[in-house]
Protein backbone atom coordinates (compact mmCIF):
# COMPACT_ATOMS: atom_id res chain seq x y z
CA UNK A 1 0.00 0.00 0.00
CA UNK A 2 1.66 3.26 -1.02
CA UNK A 3 1.95 6.04 1.90
CA UNK A 4 -0.57 8.68 -0.18
CA UNK A 5 -3.73 6.75 -1.21
CA UNK A 6 -5.46 7.77 -4.21
CA UNK A 7 -8.46 9.59 -3.67
CA UNK A 8 -11.05 6.29 -4.95
CA UNK A 9 -8.84 4.42 -2.56
CA UNK A 10 -9.19 6.64 0.35
CA UNK A 11 -12.61 7.13 0.01
CA UNK A 12 -13.10 3.34 -0.14
CA UNK A 13 -11.44 2.72 2.96
CA UNK A 14 -13.19 5.56 4.95
CA UNK A 15 -16.29 3.76 3.70
CA UNK A 16 -14.98 0.36 5.06
CA UNK A 17 -13.71 1.77 7.92
CA UNK A 18 -17.57 2.30 9.24
CA UNK A 19 -18.35 -1.48 10.54
CA UNK A 20 -21.85 -1.45 11.30
CA UNK A 21 -23.07 -3.47 14.53
CA UNK A 22 -25.07 -6.54 12.62
CA UNK A 23 -21.29 -7.04 10.85
CA UNK A 24 -19.67 -6.85 14.46
CA UNK A 25 -22.66 -9.46 15.53
CA UNK A 26 -21.49 -11.49 12.46
CA UNK A 27 -17.81 -11.49 13.46
CA UNK A 28 -17.80 -12.12 16.94
CA UNK A 29 -20.52 -15.17 17.31
CA UNK A 30 -18.59 -17.43 15.26
CA UNK A 31 -15.62 -15.95 16.74
CA UNK A 32 -16.54 -16.57 20.41
CA UNK A 33 -18.08 -19.62 20.02
CA UNK A 34 -14.61 -20.73 18.77
CA UNK A 35 -12.07 -19.25 21.80
CA UNK A 36 -14.81 -20.67 23.90
CA UNK A 37 -14.87 -24.33 22.48
CA UNK A 38 -10.88 -24.09 20.74
CA UNK A 39 -8.82 -22.05 22.45
CA UNK A 40 -10.17 -21.72 26.04
CA UNK A 41 -10.09 -25.66 26.29
CA UNK A 42 -6.64 -25.49 24.85
CA UNK A 43 -4.90 -23.51 27.38
CA UNK A 44 -6.78 -25.77 29.92
CA UNK A 45 -4.59 -28.40 28.87
CA UNK A 46 -1.59 -26.57 29.57
CA UNK A 47 -2.85 -26.08 33.17
CA UNK A 48 -4.29 -29.48 33.51
CA UNK A 49 -0.55 -30.92 32.75
CA UNK A 50 0.60 -29.69 35.79
CA UNK A 51 -1.88 -31.56 38.11
CA UNK A 52 -2.79 -34.78 38.81
CA UNK A 53 -6.96 -35.09 38.62
CA UNK A 54 -9.48 -37.32 38.39
CA UNK A 55 -11.76 -35.20 36.96
CA UNK A 56 -14.32 -35.45 40.43
CA UNK A 57 -11.62 -33.93 43.66
CA UNK A 58 -9.84 -31.10 42.97
CA UNK A 59 -7.17 -31.39 40.79
CA UNK A 60 -3.88 -31.07 42.53
CA UNK A 61 -1.06 -29.68 41.56
CA UNK A 62 2.38 -31.25 40.97
CA UNK A 63 4.70 -29.01 38.64
CA UNK A 64 5.93 -30.94 35.77
CA UNK A 65 5.91 -34.36 37.59
CA UNK A 66 3.65 -35.36 34.96
CA UNK A 67 6.50 -34.66 32.66
CA UNK A 68 9.13 -36.26 34.39
CA UNK A 69 6.92 -39.70 34.62
CA UNK A 70 6.41 -39.37 30.81
CA UNK A 71 9.68 -39.69 30.43
CA UNK A 72 10.25 -42.53 32.28
CA UNK A 73 6.92 -44.52 31.70
CA UNK A 74 7.94 -47.39 28.51
CA UNK A 75 4.52 -47.17 27.47
CA UNK A 76 4.44 -43.42 26.19
CA UNK A 77 8.11 -43.73 25.04
CA UNK A 78 6.82 -46.93 22.51
CA UNK A 79 3.63 -44.63 21.83
CA UNK A 80 6.33 -41.84 21.08
CA UNK A 81 8.68 -44.24 19.12
CA UNK A 82 5.57 -45.55 17.27
CA UNK A 83 4.56 -41.84 16.79
CA UNK A 84 8.12 -41.17 14.50
CA UNK A 85 7.32 -44.28 13.09
CA UNK A 86 4.02 -43.27 11.84
CA UNK A 87 5.05 -40.45 10.53
CA UNK A 88 7.84 -41.43 8.74
CA UNK A 89 5.88 -44.57 7.49
CA UNK A 90 2.24 -43.23 7.04
CA UNK A 91 3.91 -40.37 5.75
CA UNK A 92 6.56 -41.39 3.31
CA UNK A 93 4.47 -44.62 2.03
CA UNK A 94 1.26 -42.30 1.02
CA UNK A 95 3.43 -39.12 -0.18
CA UNK A 96 5.70 -41.43 -2.30
CA UNK A 97 2.93 -43.36 -3.24
CA UNK A 98 0.04 -40.05 -3.91
CA UNK A 99 2.93 -38.75 -6.49
CA UNK A 100 3.58 -41.67 -8.16
CA UNK A 101 -0.11 -42.06 -9.02
CA UNK A 102 -0.51 -38.54 -9.56
CA UNK A 103 2.24 -38.41 -12.30
CA UNK A 104 1.14 -41.47 -14.15
CA UNK A 105 -2.44 -40.71 -14.02
CA UNK A 106 -1.70 -37.04 -15.16
CA UNK A 107 -2.17 -37.41 -18.45
CA UNK A 108 -6.12 -37.67 -19.55
CA UNK A 109 -6.71 -41.39 -21.52
CA UNK A 110 -9.00 -44.33 -21.87
CA UNK A 111 -10.21 -45.69 -18.06
CA UNK A 112 -7.53 -42.77 -16.46
CA UNK A 113 -10.71 -41.39 -14.42
CA UNK A 114 -11.87 -44.92 -13.68
CA UNK A 115 -8.15 -45.66 -11.89
CA UNK A 116 -8.57 -42.11 -10.22
CA UNK A 117 -11.92 -42.85 -8.98
CA UNK A 118 -10.89 -46.22 -6.95
CA UNK A 119 -7.87 -44.75 -5.76
CA UNK A 120 -9.50 -42.06 -3.74
CA UNK A 121 -12.75 -43.88 -2.99
CA UNK A 122 -11.28 -45.19 0.22
CA UNK A 123 -11.06 -41.45 1.21
CA UNK A 124 -14.89 -41.85 1.73
CA UNK A 125 -14.99 -44.67 4.31
CA UNK A 126 -14.41 -43.37 7.77
CA UNK A 127 -11.05 -44.36 9.18
CA UNK A 128 -12.92 -46.03 11.72
CA UNK A 129 -14.31 -47.86 9.30
CA UNK A 130 -11.73 -48.32 7.39
CA UNK A 131 -10.18 -49.75 10.11
CA UNK A 132 -13.15 -52.43 10.54
CA UNK A 133 -12.73 -53.39 6.73
CA UNK A 134 -8.51 -53.97 7.11
CA UNK A 135 -9.90 -55.87 10.85
CA UNK A 136 -11.26 -58.11 7.48
CA UNK A 137 -8.71 -58.54 5.69
CA UNK A 138 -6.56 -59.66 8.60
CA UNK A 139 -8.92 -62.16 10.52
CA UNK A 140 -6.54 -65.16 11.11
CA UNK A 141 -8.70 -66.84 8.43
CA UNK A 142 -9.59 -63.28 6.11
CA UNK A 143 -8.53 -63.20 2.54
CA UNK A 144 -4.54 -62.28 3.10
CA UNK A 145 -3.94 -65.62 5.05
CA UNK A 146 -6.27 -67.07 2.19
CA UNK A 147 -4.17 -65.71 -0.61
CA UNK A 148 -0.88 -66.15 0.61
CA UNK A 149 -1.98 -69.76 1.15
CA UNK A 150 -2.58 -70.13 -2.16
CA UNK A 151 0.02 -68.57 -3.56
CA UNK A 152 2.05 -71.24 -1.59
CA UNK A 153 3.77 -68.67 0.83
CA UNK A 154 2.21 -70.06 3.92
CA UNK A 155 5.21 -69.17 6.40
CA UNK A 156 4.30 -65.44 5.81
CA UNK A 157 1.02 -66.55 6.83
CA UNK A 158 0.16 -64.58 11.00
CA UNK A 159 -2.02 -63.33 13.14
CA UNK A 160 -1.22 -59.85 11.44
CA UNK A 161 -3.14 -57.70 14.28
CA UNK A 162 -2.26 -59.92 16.69
CA UNK A 163 1.57 -60.41 16.64
CA UNK A 164 3.77 -57.67 18.34
CA UNK A 165 6.36 -57.46 15.37
CA UNK A 166 3.76 -56.29 12.47
CA UNK A 167 0.83 -54.75 14.38
CA UNK A 168 1.78 -51.53 13.87
CA UNK A 169 3.07 -52.14 10.55
CA UNK A 170 0.01 -53.74 9.35
CA UNK A 171 -2.59 -50.66 11.15
CA UNK A 172 0.11 -48.56 8.75
CA UNK A 173 -0.52 -50.46 5.69
CA UNK A 174 -4.62 -49.67 6.16
CA UNK A 175 -4.22 -46.00 6.78
CA UNK A 176 -1.62 -45.44 3.83
CA UNK A 177 -4.70 -46.93 1.53
CA UNK A 178 -6.99 -44.64 2.91
CA UNK A 179 -4.37 -41.70 2.54
CA UNK A 180 -3.22 -41.84 -0.42
CA UNK A 181 -6.16 -40.69 -2.49
CA UNK A 182 -5.77 -37.59 -0.71
CA UNK A 183 -2.66 -36.59 -0.99
CA UNK A 184 -2.87 -38.07 -4.89
CA UNK A 185 -5.15 -35.41 -5.80
CA UNK A 186 -3.33 -32.64 -4.23
CA UNK A 187 -0.54 -33.56 -6.75
CA UNK A 188 -2.48 -33.37 -9.36
CA UNK A 189 -4.26 -30.48 -8.81
CA UNK A 190 -0.20 -29.42 -8.41
CA UNK A 191 0.85 -30.89 -11.87
CA UNK A 192 -2.18 -29.70 -13.49
CA UNK A 193 -0.54 -25.92 -12.47
CA UNK A 194 3.14 -26.63 -14.05
CA UNK A 195 4.08 -25.20 -16.79
CA UNK A 196 4.20 -28.13 -19.99
CA UNK A 197 6.06 -26.35 -22.09
CA UNK A 198 9.06 -26.03 -19.97
CA UNK A 199 9.41 -29.97 -20.46
CA UNK A 200 9.32 -29.97 -23.62
CA UNK A 201 12.08 -27.56 -23.73
CA UNK A 202 14.21 -29.79 -21.71
CA UNK A 203 13.24 -32.44 -23.86
CA UNK A 204 14.44 -30.93 -26.73
CA UNK A 205 17.75 -30.51 -24.87
CA UNK A 206 17.64 -34.41 -24.09
CA UNK A 207 16.89 -34.69 -20.76
CA UNK A 208 15.77 -37.90 -19.80
CA UNK A 209 11.61 -38.12 -18.24
CA UNK A 210 13.58 -38.84 -14.78
CA UNK A 211 15.72 -35.80 -15.06
CA UNK A 212 12.95 -34.08 -16.34
CA UNK A 213 10.60 -34.95 -13.67
CA UNK A 214 13.53 -34.02 -10.52
CA UNK A 215 14.73 -30.93 -11.88
CA UNK A 216 11.79 -29.36 -13.98
CA UNK A 217 8.64 -30.54 -12.61
CA UNK A 218 9.58 -30.66 -8.61
CA UNK A 219 10.75 -27.75 -8.43
CA UNK A 220 7.50 -26.40 -9.60
CA UNK A 221 5.35 -28.53 -7.61
CA UNK A 222 7.23 -26.83 -4.17
CA UNK A 223 4.24 -25.11 -2.78
CA UNK A 224 2.49 -28.51 -3.10
CA UNK A 225 4.64 -29.91 -1.45
CA UNK A 226 4.77 -27.65 2.01
CA UNK A 227 1.29 -27.94 1.86
CA UNK A 228 1.20 -32.09 1.50
CA UNK A 229 4.49 -32.03 4.13
CA UNK A 230 2.45 -30.02 6.74
CA UNK A 231 -0.62 -31.55 6.09
CA UNK A 232 1.28 -35.23 6.37
CA UNK A 233 2.81 -34.65 9.75
CA UNK A 234 -0.18 -32.79 10.91
CA UNK A 235 -2.80 -35.74 10.05
CA UNK A 236 0.10 -38.46 11.75
CA UNK A 237 0.09 -36.87 15.18
CA UNK A 238 -3.66 -37.28 15.06
CA UNK A 239 -4.23 -39.79 13.81
CA UNK A 240 -6.12 -41.92 16.15
CA UNK A 241 -9.52 -43.21 14.60
CA UNK A 242 -7.82 -46.26 12.82
CA UNK A 243 -5.36 -47.55 15.15
CA UNK A 244 -8.33 -47.53 17.98
CA UNK A 245 -10.69 -49.16 15.64
CA UNK A 246 -8.05 -52.02 14.68
CA UNK A 247 -6.12 -52.97 17.45
CA UNK A 248 -6.98 -50.31 20.50
CA UNK A 249 -3.49 -49.99 20.52
CA UNK A 250 -2.68 -53.97 21.44
CA UNK A 251 -1.19 -55.99 21.42
CA UNK A 252 0.98 -55.54 24.41
CA UNK A 253 0.65 -51.46 23.51
CA UNK A 254 2.76 -52.41 20.65
CA UNK A 255 0.43 -50.24 18.28
CA UNK A 256 0.35 -47.40 21.02
CA UNK A 257 0.64 -44.09 19.52
CA UNK A 258 0.73 -40.79 21.58
CA UNK A 259 -3.02 -39.72 20.87
CA UNK A 260 -4.79 -43.76 21.97
CA UNK A 261 -2.17 -43.37 24.91
CA UNK A 262 -3.60 -39.49 25.97
CA UNK A 263 -7.37 -41.26 24.98
CA UNK A 264 -6.52 -44.37 27.12
CA UNK A 265 -5.21 -42.05 29.82
CA UNK A 266 -7.88 -39.83 30.17
CA UNK A 267 -10.98 -41.88 29.55
CA UNK A 268 -10.40 -45.44 30.45
CA UNK A 269 -7.74 -44.88 33.64
CA UNK A 270 -9.37 -41.64 34.73
CA UNK A 271 -5.46 -40.15 34.74
CA UNK A 272 -6.86 -36.36 33.10
CA UNK A 273 -3.70 -34.65 34.33
CA UNK A 274 -1.55 -37.31 32.87
CA UNK A 275 -3.36 -37.39 30.05
CA UNK A 276 -3.27 -33.42 29.14
CA UNK A 277 0.50 -33.77 29.90
CA UNK A 278 0.39 -36.56 26.63
CA UNK A 279 -2.00 -33.45 24.75
CA UNK A 280 0.72 -30.83 25.70
CA UNK A 281 3.77 -32.92 24.10
CA UNK A 282 1.25 -33.63 20.79
CA UNK A 283 0.78 -30.21 20.33
CA UNK A 284 4.29 -29.53 21.19
CA UNK A 285 5.32 -31.97 17.98
CA UNK A 286 3.21 -30.62 16.05
CA UNK A 287 3.06 -26.63 16.56
CA UNK A 288 6.44 -26.36 14.04
CA UNK A 289 4.07 -27.61 11.37
CA UNK A 290 0.84 -25.75 11.88
CA UNK A 291 2.73 -22.67 11.67
CA UNK A 292 5.00 -23.95 8.32
CA UNK A 293 1.04 -24.31 7.03
CA UNK A 294 -0.13 -21.08 8.68
CA UNK A 295 2.61 -19.17 7.34
CA UNK A 296 2.21 -20.53 3.92
CA UNK A 297 -1.94 -19.49 3.95
CA UNK A 298 -1.13 -16.24 5.16
CA UNK A 299 1.52 -15.66 2.30
CA UNK A 300 -1.37 -16.41 -0.35
CA UNK A 301 -3.97 -14.39 1.62
CA UNK A 302 -1.59 -11.70 0.68
CA UNK B 1 -16.49 -43.82 -17.08
CA UNK B 2 -13.87 -42.99 -19.21
CA UNK B 3 -12.22 -39.90 -19.80
CA UNK B 4 -11.52 -39.28 -23.48
CA UNK B 5 -8.16 -37.22 -24.20
CA UNK B 6 -8.39 -34.13 -25.62
CA UNK B 7 -8.11 -34.05 -29.61
CA UNK B 8 -4.58 -33.87 -30.44
CA UNK B 9 -3.90 -30.89 -33.32
CA UNK B 10 -1.83 -32.24 -36.36
CA UNK B 11 0.73 -29.90 -35.45
CA UNK B 12 1.02 -30.36 -32.42
CA UNK B 13 1.07 -34.18 -33.17
CA UNK B 14 3.88 -34.15 -35.84
CA UNK B 15 5.92 -32.13 -33.76
CA UNK B 16 5.75 -34.62 -30.51
CA UNK B 17 6.26 -37.48 -33.48
CA UNK B 18 9.47 -35.64 -34.50
CA UNK B 19 10.42 -35.39 -30.53
CA UNK B 20 9.47 -39.38 -29.81
CA UNK B 21 7.98 -38.07 -26.49
CA UNK B 22 6.70 -40.76 -24.61
CA UNK B 23 3.09 -40.50 -24.36
CA UNK B 24 2.68 -42.22 -21.00
CA UNK B 25 -1.31 -41.99 -21.03
CA UNK B 26 -1.69 -44.47 -24.61
CA UNK B 27 0.94 -46.75 -23.50
CA UNK B 28 -0.38 -50.37 -22.85
CA UNK B 29 2.13 -50.15 -19.89
CA UNK B 30 -0.06 -48.22 -17.90
CA UNK B 31 -2.72 -50.33 -17.93
CA UNK B 32 -0.28 -53.11 -17.48
CA UNK B 33 0.38 -51.62 -14.06
CA UNK B 34 -3.01 -49.79 -12.96
CA UNK B 35 -4.76 -52.21 -13.46
CA UNK B 36 -3.30 -55.09 -10.60
CA UNK B 37 -3.23 -51.54 -8.53
CA UNK B 38 -6.72 -50.69 -9.06
CA UNK B 39 -7.82 -54.48 -8.43
CA UNK B 40 -6.33 -54.49 -5.48
CA UNK B 41 -7.16 -51.04 -3.82
CA UNK B 42 -10.74 -52.78 -4.31
CA UNK B 43 -9.85 -55.76 -2.89
CA UNK B 44 -10.39 -54.35 1.03
CA UNK B 45 -14.45 -53.33 -0.08
CA UNK B 46 -14.92 -56.48 -2.69
CA UNK B 47 -14.00 -58.13 0.71
CA UNK B 48 -15.87 -56.71 2.67
CA UNK B 49 -18.67 -56.76 0.41
CA UNK B 50 -18.31 -60.79 0.41
CA UNK B 51 -18.46 -61.29 3.63
CA UNK B 52 -21.35 -59.20 4.44
CA UNK B 53 -23.68 -61.47 1.68
CA UNK B 54 -22.20 -64.85 3.15
CA UNK B 55 -24.08 -66.33 5.83
CA UNK B 56 -23.16 -67.37 9.18
CA UNK B 57 -22.79 -71.18 8.71
CA UNK B 58 -20.62 -70.90 5.25
CA UNK B 59 -18.45 -68.62 7.56
CA UNK B 60 -18.21 -70.89 10.09
CA UNK B 61 -17.63 -73.45 7.61
CA UNK B 62 -15.36 -72.50 5.25
CA UNK B 63 -13.55 -69.57 6.32
CA UNK B 64 -13.25 -65.57 6.03
CA UNK B 65 -11.44 -65.24 2.61
CA UNK B 66 -13.35 -68.08 0.71
CA UNK B 67 -15.37 -66.69 -1.91
CA UNK B 68 -19.60 -66.51 -1.43
CA UNK B 69 -21.06 -69.69 -2.03
CA UNK B 70 -24.18 -68.77 -0.03
CA UNK B 71 -26.08 -65.19 -0.55
CA UNK B 72 -28.24 -64.05 2.71
CA UNK B 73 -29.13 -60.69 3.95
CA UNK B 74 -28.62 -61.50 7.64
CA UNK B 75 -25.82 -59.41 8.66
CA UNK B 76 -27.49 -56.76 7.17
CA UNK B 77 -30.97 -57.24 8.87
CA UNK B 78 -29.15 -58.38 12.17
CA UNK B 79 -26.96 -55.38 11.89
CA UNK B 80 -29.70 -52.87 11.13
CA UNK B 81 -31.88 -54.04 14.41
CA UNK B 82 -29.94 -55.62 16.99
CA UNK B 83 -26.90 -54.33 16.27
CA UNK B 84 -28.41 -50.57 16.35
CA UNK B 85 -27.05 -49.36 13.31
CA UNK B 86 -30.36 -48.10 12.06
CA UNK B 87 -30.70 -45.87 15.33
CA UNK B 88 -26.77 -45.16 15.03
CA UNK B 89 -27.66 -44.04 11.39
CA UNK B 90 -30.19 -41.66 12.60
CA UNK B 91 -28.14 -40.21 15.37
CA UNK B 92 -25.39 -39.26 12.62
CA UNK B 93 -27.33 -37.79 10.03
CA UNK B 94 -29.27 -35.85 12.74
CA UNK B 95 -25.85 -34.70 13.95
CA UNK B 96 -24.15 -34.12 10.72
CA UNK B 97 -27.03 -32.22 9.53
CA UNK B 98 -27.30 -29.39 11.93
CA UNK B 99 -23.37 -29.15 12.51
CA UNK B 100 -23.16 -28.97 8.68
CA UNK B 101 -25.61 -26.10 8.37
CA UNK B 102 -24.54 -24.46 11.45
CA UNK B 103 -21.16 -24.67 10.79
CA UNK B 104 -21.97 -23.22 7.32
CA UNK B 105 -23.92 -20.26 8.86
CA UNK B 106 -21.92 -19.00 10.97
CA UNK B 107 -18.87 -19.03 9.06
CA UNK B 108 -20.19 -17.62 5.84
CA UNK B 109 -21.21 -14.58 8.15
CA UNK B 110 -17.36 -14.61 9.69
CA UNK B 111 -16.10 -14.38 6.79
CA UNK B 112 -18.22 -11.75 5.03
CA UNK B 113 -17.50 -9.73 7.87
CA UNK B 114 -13.56 -10.39 7.42
CA UNK B 115 -13.49 -9.97 3.84
CA UNK B 116 -15.52 -6.73 3.05
CA UNK B 117 -15.30 -4.95 6.23
CA UNK B 118 -12.68 -2.93 7.60
CA UNK B 119 -12.46 -5.04 10.77
CA UNK B 120 -9.00 -3.85 12.92
CA UNK B 121 -6.68 -7.04 12.90
CA UNK B 122 -9.03 -8.84 10.37
CA UNK B 123 -5.75 -10.51 9.44
CA UNK B 124 -4.96 -12.05 12.72
CA UNK B 125 -8.40 -12.67 13.67
CA UNK B 126 -8.22 -14.93 10.33
CA UNK B 127 -5.17 -17.00 10.63
CA UNK B 128 -6.39 -17.44 14.41
CA UNK B 129 -9.51 -18.94 13.59
CA UNK B 130 -8.06 -21.23 11.07
CA UNK B 131 -4.91 -21.87 13.76
CA UNK B 132 -7.53 -23.33 15.46
CA UNK B 133 -8.61 -25.88 13.65
CA UNK B 134 -5.48 -26.67 13.15
CA UNK B 135 -4.55 -27.54 16.57
CA UNK B 136 -4.56 -31.53 17.77
CA UNK B 137 -7.83 -32.50 18.83
CA UNK B 138 -6.02 -34.38 21.70
CA UNK B 139 -5.04 -31.10 23.03
CA UNK B 140 -9.02 -29.76 23.52
CA UNK B 141 -10.64 -33.63 24.65
CA UNK B 142 -10.53 -33.14 28.83
CA UNK B 143 -11.20 -30.02 29.16
CA UNK B 144 -14.26 -29.99 26.48
CA UNK B 145 -15.41 -33.10 28.56
CA UNK B 146 -15.19 -31.31 31.91
CA UNK B 147 -17.08 -28.06 29.90
CA UNK B 148 -20.06 -29.87 28.52
CA UNK B 149 -20.45 -31.50 32.11
CA UNK B 150 -19.90 -27.87 34.08
CA UNK B 151 -22.79 -26.54 31.39
CA UNK B 152 -24.82 -29.86 31.96
CA UNK B 153 -24.82 -30.80 28.55
CA UNK B 154 -22.59 -33.80 29.07
CA UNK B 155 -23.70 -36.78 26.73
CA UNK B 156 -26.01 -34.95 24.86
CA UNK B 157 -25.71 -34.73 20.93
CA UNK B 158 -26.29 -31.12 21.61
CA UNK B 159 -22.68 -30.76 22.81
CA UNK B 160 -22.07 -32.97 19.91
CA UNK B 161 -22.87 -30.63 17.45
CA UNK B 162 -21.38 -27.77 19.44
CA UNK B 163 -18.32 -29.32 19.27
CA UNK B 164 -18.17 -30.30 15.84
CA UNK B 165 -19.42 -27.02 14.89
CA UNK B 166 -16.58 -24.63 17.20
CA UNK B 167 -13.76 -27.08 15.97
CA UNK B 168 -14.77 -26.71 12.24
CA UNK B 169 -15.68 -23.23 12.03
CA UNK B 170 -12.01 -21.77 11.75
CA UNK B 171 -11.21 -23.72 8.49
CA UNK B 172 -14.69 -23.13 6.24
CA UNK B 173 -14.43 -19.66 7.63
CA UNK B 174 -10.76 -19.60 6.03
CA UNK B 175 -12.10 -20.84 2.89
CA UNK B 176 -15.12 -18.81 2.86
CA UNK B 177 -13.28 -15.79 2.95
CA UNK B 178 -10.86 -16.42 0.63
CA UNK B 179 -13.72 -17.01 -2.02
CA UNK B 180 -15.89 -13.78 -0.66
CA UNK B 181 -12.55 -11.53 -1.07
CA UNK B 182 -12.50 -12.20 -4.64
CA UNK B 183 -15.74 -10.97 -5.45
CA UNK B 184 -16.15 -8.12 -7.77
CA UNK B 185 -16.76 -4.61 -5.58
CA UNK B 186 -18.87 -3.16 -8.51
CA UNK B 187 -21.51 -6.02 -6.99
CA UNK B 188 -21.24 -4.02 -3.72
CA UNK B 189 -21.73 -1.12 -5.01
CA UNK B 190 -24.57 -1.26 -7.08
CA UNK B 191 -26.50 -2.95 -3.80
CA UNK B 192 -25.50 -0.47 -1.79
CA UNK B 193 -26.58 2.40 -4.13
CA UNK B 194 -29.59 0.88 -4.12
CA UNK B 195 -30.21 1.15 -0.23
CA UNK B 196 -29.21 -2.64 0.91
CA UNK B 197 -27.53 -2.94 4.47
CA UNK B 198 -24.76 -5.18 5.31
CA UNK B 199 -27.50 -7.89 6.01
CA UNK B 200 -29.17 -7.30 3.05
CA UNK B 201 -26.38 -7.51 0.68
CA UNK B 202 -25.19 -10.35 2.41
CA UNK B 203 -28.37 -12.55 2.03
CA UNK B 204 -29.36 -11.29 -1.53
CA UNK B 205 -25.72 -11.21 -3.29
CA UNK B 206 -23.04 -12.55 -1.20
CA UNK B 207 -24.76 -15.67 -0.19
CA UNK B 208 -26.26 -16.50 -3.86
CA UNK B 209 -22.50 -15.88 -5.34
CA UNK B 210 -21.05 -17.96 -2.70
CA UNK B 211 -22.60 -21.30 -3.76
CA UNK B 212 -20.07 -22.95 -5.29
CA UNK B 213 -17.46 -22.67 -2.47
CA UNK B 214 -20.83 -23.64 0.12
CA UNK B 215 -21.15 -26.77 -2.03
CA UNK B 216 -17.88 -27.86 -1.71
CA UNK B 217 -17.49 -26.99 2.01
CA UNK B 218 -20.49 -28.42 2.53
CA UNK B 219 -19.68 -32.40 0.85
CA UNK B 220 -16.34 -32.36 2.82
CA UNK B 221 -17.80 -30.95 6.19
CA UNK B 222 -20.49 -33.85 5.63
CA UNK B 223 -17.89 -36.50 5.56
CA UNK B 224 -15.58 -35.34 7.96
CA UNK B 225 -18.57 -34.37 10.85
CA UNK B 226 -20.39 -37.77 10.07
CA UNK B 227 -17.13 -39.84 9.76
CA UNK B 228 -15.97 -38.40 13.16
CA UNK B 229 -15.13 -40.62 15.66
CA UNK B 230 -13.05 -39.08 18.83
CA UNK B 231 -15.64 -36.47 19.34
CA UNK B 232 -18.43 -38.68 19.60
CA UNK B 233 -15.99 -40.90 22.10
CA UNK B 234 -14.94 -37.71 23.65
CA UNK B 235 -18.54 -36.31 24.53
CA UNK B 236 -21.26 -39.16 24.17
CA UNK B 237 -21.76 -42.19 27.05
CA UNK B 238 -25.16 -43.27 26.01
CA UNK B 239 -25.04 -46.21 23.66
CA UNK B 240 -28.44 -45.53 22.04
CA UNK B 241 -26.90 -41.62 21.32
CA UNK B 242 -23.82 -42.76 19.47
CA UNK B 243 -23.19 -41.94 15.70
CA UNK B 244 -22.58 -44.90 13.11
CA UNK B 245 -19.01 -44.57 13.66
CA UNK B 246 -18.62 -45.47 17.71
CA UNK B 247 -21.45 -47.83 17.22
CA UNK B 248 -19.60 -49.96 14.88
CA UNK B 249 -16.90 -50.21 17.71
CA UNK B 250 -19.51 -51.89 20.13
CA UNK B 251 -20.96 -53.50 17.60
CA UNK B 252 -17.66 -55.26 17.06
CA UNK B 253 -17.31 -55.81 20.38
CA UNK B 254 -20.53 -57.74 20.70
CA UNK B 255 -20.96 -59.55 17.69
CA UNK B 256 -17.03 -60.22 17.71
CA UNK B 257 -17.37 -63.73 15.67
CA UNK B 258 -20.45 -62.61 13.48
CA UNK B 259 -17.77 -61.42 10.78
CA UNK B 260 -21.07 -61.01 8.36
CA UNK B 261 -23.24 -58.29 10.90
CA UNK B 262 -19.46 -56.56 11.64
CA UNK B 263 -19.02 -56.38 7.83
CA UNK B 264 -22.41 -55.24 6.77
CA UNK B 265 -22.61 -52.88 9.39
CA UNK B 266 -19.12 -51.09 8.28
CA UNK B 267 -20.75 -51.56 4.52
CA UNK B 268 -23.96 -49.31 5.74
CA UNK B 269 -22.02 -46.81 7.62
CA UNK B 270 -20.07 -46.19 4.18
CA UNK B 271 -23.08 -45.92 2.02
CA UNK B 272 -23.97 -42.25 3.06
CA UNK B 273 -20.72 -40.64 2.40
CA UNK B 274 -20.53 -42.89 -0.36
CA UNK B 275 -23.57 -41.33 -2.03
CA UNK B 276 -22.35 -38.20 -1.40
CA UNK B 277 -19.21 -38.86 -3.01
CA UNK B 278 -20.87 -40.09 -5.87
CA UNK B 279 -23.77 -37.21 -6.54
CA UNK B 280 -20.73 -34.66 -5.59
CA UNK B 281 -17.45 -36.05 -6.54
CA UNK B 282 -16.32 -32.60 -8.34
CA UNK B 283 -17.14 -30.63 -5.20
CA UNK B 284 -15.82 -33.12 -3.38
CA UNK B 285 -12.69 -33.04 -4.88
CA UNK B 286 -12.71 -29.42 -5.17
CA UNK B 287 -13.15 -29.10 -1.19
CA UNK B 288 -10.26 -31.30 -0.43
CA UNK B 289 -8.29 -28.59 -2.56
CA UNK B 290 -9.69 -25.65 -0.93
CA UNK B 291 -6.64 -24.13 0.99
CA UNK B 292 -4.02 -26.70 -0.28
CA UNK B 293 -4.08 -25.62 -3.74
CA UNK B 294 -2.95 -22.22 -4.08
Amino acid sequence: MSAQPSAPARERRSRLARVPLLVWVFLLVPFVIELFWVFWPAANSFSLSLTRWDGITLAEPVGLQNFRDLAADPIFLTALRNNVIWVFGFGGLSVVGGLVLAVTLNKPGPLVGLYRSAIYLPMVVSLAVSGLFWRVMYAPEGPINGTLGLLGLESLERQWLADPAVALWAVLIAAVWRQVGYIMVLYLAGLKGTDPTLEEAAAVDGANAWQRFWRIVMPQLRGVNTVVFAVTVIDSLRTFDIVWAMTRGGPYNETQLLSTYMFQQAFTTGNLGYASAIAVVIFALAIGFIITYLARQARTED
Amino acid sequence: MTTLAPPVTPSVAARRNRRRRPRAARSPWLHVAMIPVTLLWLSPIVFVLFVAIRSYDDIAARGLGALPASFSTDGFATALTDGGVLEALGNSVVVTAWAVFLSLALSSVAAYALSRFAIPGRRTILLTMLAGNLLPPQILLVPVAAITEAIGIADTRTALVIVQVGFGIGFYTFVLHGFMRSLPTEVFEAARLDGAGPGGIFWRIVLPLSRPSLAALAALATTWIFNDLIWAMTVLRTESKFPITAALLNLQGGFASAWNVVAAGSLIAAIPTAIVFFMFQKQFVSGLLVGANK
